[in-house]
């Protein structure tokens, strides 16, 4: 028998090195640009934007078993950027919570993969998010629930800067810091860019990590497309064992391909069939 | 209602380690007794009911049973997407509990009446609506709602409000009691009411009428059964509310009546009219504006008999 990594936890892990896991990457990002297609959905870029967060949360952080998707003590993953749902549900895919085949039916009439996620949707799904300001307190909910109950799972929170906006998040943030929650951590997909506008001009959002560290969390900037920064980041979370975590990822909109980063047309575009084509051809298997 | 509700609450959360309760910087020494008992199930969440609200879904998404609770505008219209959203779209079991029912808190001025809640809470898919006329039917309604596991809004009055009920009624969620029979006409009131609906019937009694009582603690779902004996059985039945006429027991019961066939009884609508007072003045002077004191409902059933009132001889 050939020896499987476990967990802490006693989960099978999976063992993928950064270039293995960059390559992952690049698989899930044609698997979303496919999907986009296919399924007429827009927020393209916002999907490709977060990809390496998930990647890495998935494969390299989160300790759980796609085979046993509501075990108590899993750790939790919720994107409260759920107009990326696209790019929740290729990552669960690939890491073998539901079938890969089942992402063609991504947006169409009747699927289980609407574009944001429901309730009681496909295995991996924590939360149906959509409407933005609401993961992260679901997150604390869950984060509170866990302390409760004696169980040390860790609850992992994507949201988007232009997501940042809404007051619930810092209503979230202050109740955090009071508790002492370090069994959250916050990722903000910083691609600074919100469906209309600069995220730094419709609001004084920057800057986001002394904002975060002034409502009590620790906080501090990475790179949201170097995967070994990322994970060295979320594996060192809780940053102080007394707070909770914000992790402030800086990313590109539309990243992986060349057309579509920093435009924020691609909120809401849709590709068409040349620019598929273009899109798969710069996300090739190198 | 509330110093029921809390004790009750502390006794329930004693014998089921499931219970949280969530209160939003609200019931200053209500909680000692459960903070005493149960000191890591009681968080004060603070002025920011949204975040409160979204949390309680994310703890009975862990297998918890929160029960979230402070004044009804802030636990319902303050942050109804959440509940929308997070407790009845997740189909969690979250409890609502919402203080100052209707004009409960009228001194207080229209940011903290209630009276368009049953009609936003009955929108939501899921959601149940329950709304208890006395103390003895908050400890019932609490314990039926946390039974249930379902989202359920419960809407109590204050503290003080007069007893209707001698002890604790056997009450299930949708079945509405009958405080008092009679068939000369039907009182249905919801919620904080209640004790007034007694008096009406005591006031008309000299006069020879009998009114039936129920106390609808349910605005959802309705008990269609008692709505449809009281219908055929009597010539008018009334609903009695301190809520809008637009949406609350009143309006579900129009809806539930204008599908129905041809019945005996007419239908009377009581409720707050569709304004914002803007008058200082505590609880009974607001039912007097709104034309909610006994008095002035046993003149409005009068009316709608066609009897005289006796005083005008």
């Amino acid at each position: 028998m050939s020896h499987v990594p476990q967990s802490r936890k006693g989960r099978p892990t999976p063992e993928r090195g950064d270039t293995e896991l960059a390559r992952l990457a690049r698989a899930v990002r044609r698997e979303i640009v496919q999907m986009s297609h296919r399924g007429r959905a827009p927020h393209l870029g916002s999907c490709l934007s977060c990809v390496d967060i998930l990647v890495t949360a998935y494969w390299r952080v989160l300790d759980i078993d796609p085979a046993r998707p509501t075990t108590e003590d899993r750790d939790r993953l919720i994107l409260s950027k759920g107009h990326a749902a696209a790019a929740l549900y290729a990552t669960l895919a690939h890491r073998g919570f539901f079938p890969m085949d089942e992402l063609a039916t991504f947006n169409l009439p009747g699927s289980r993969l609407p574009e944001q996620p429901t309730p009681q949707g496909v295995p991996g799904v924590e939360a149906a998010t959509g409407s933005l300001g609401h993961g992260l307190s679901i997150g604390l909910g869950m984060a509170l629930a866990g302390r409760i109950n004696g169980l040390d799972y860790r609850v992992l929170v994507v949201l988007s800067d232009g997501e940042c906006n809404e007051g619930s998040v810092w209503e979230a943030a202050m109740f955090a810091a009071a508790q002492r929650l370090s069994n959250v951590v916050a990722i903000v997909d910083f691609n600074r860019w919100q469906a209309t506008g600069r995220s730094e001009q419709v609001m004084a959002l920057s800057p986001l990590v002394d904002k975060f560290a002034a409502f009590g969390w620790s906080a501090r900037e990475v790179d949201g497309h170097d995967i070994s920064e990322l994970a060295e980041s979320l594996r060192q979370a809780p940053l102080d064992p007394d707070k909770p975590t914000a992790l402030i990822a800086r990313t590109v909109k539309g990243k992986g391909v060349s057309f579509m980063e920093d435009d924020n047309n691609w909120h809401y575009r849709i590709p068409s069939d040349q620019e598929l084509q273009a899109a798969l051809d710069e996300l090739a298997e190198s | 209602m509330r110093n029921a509700f809390a004790k009750t609450l502390t006794e329930l959360a004693a014998d089921d380690e499931r219970l949280v309760l969530l209160s939003g910087d609200i019931g200053n020494r209500m909680f000692d007794g459960f903070k005493t008992a149960c000191p890591d199930r009681f968080f004060n969440c603070g002025v920011a009911e949204a975040n409160m609200m979204s949390m309680a879904a994310g703890l009975a998404m862990s297998g918890l049973r929160p029960v979230v609770y402070t004044i009804v505008p802030f636990v319902t219209t303050r942050c109804l997407e959440q509940i929308r959203v997070d407790v009845c779209y997740h189909h969690v079991p979250v409890v609502i509990v919402g203080v100052g029912g209707g004009l409960s808190y009228a001194s207080l001025g229209a940011t903290h009446h209630s009276c368009e809640d049953l009609a936003l809470m009955r929108a939501l898919p899921h959601m149940r609506v329950v709304c208890p006329g006395d103390a003895h039917e908050t400890r019932a309604a609490l314990k039926a709602a946390v039974a249930l596991s379902e989202p359920v809004y419960l809407r109590l009055g204050k503290k003080g409000e007069p007893l209707v009920h001698s002890a604790e009624p056997a009450l299930e969620i949708g079945r509405a009691i009958t405080v008092r029979e009679g068939a000369d006409a039907v009182l249905l009131s919801t919620g904080n009411l209640l004790p007034t609906a007694v008096e009406v019937a005591d006031l008309l009694a000299p006069e020879g009428l009998v009114l039936r009582v129920v106390s609808v603690h349910t605005v959802k779902p309705l008990d269609e059964t008692a709505l449809a004996d009281a219908f055929q059985t009597t010539p008018l039945v009334a609903t009695l509310e301190e809520h809008s006429l637009l949406g609350g027991l009143g309006g579900a019961v129009a809806e539930w009546l204008a599908e129905q066939p041809p019945s005996r009884g007419r239908l009377l609508r009581l409720g707050t009219a569709d304004s914002f007072l803007h008058e200082a003045g505590g609880q009974d002077h607001a039912r007097q504006l709104y034309e909610l004191t006994p008095p002035q409902i046993a003149a409005r059933i009068r009316d709608a008999l066609h009897l005289p009132d006796p005083a005008a001889k």
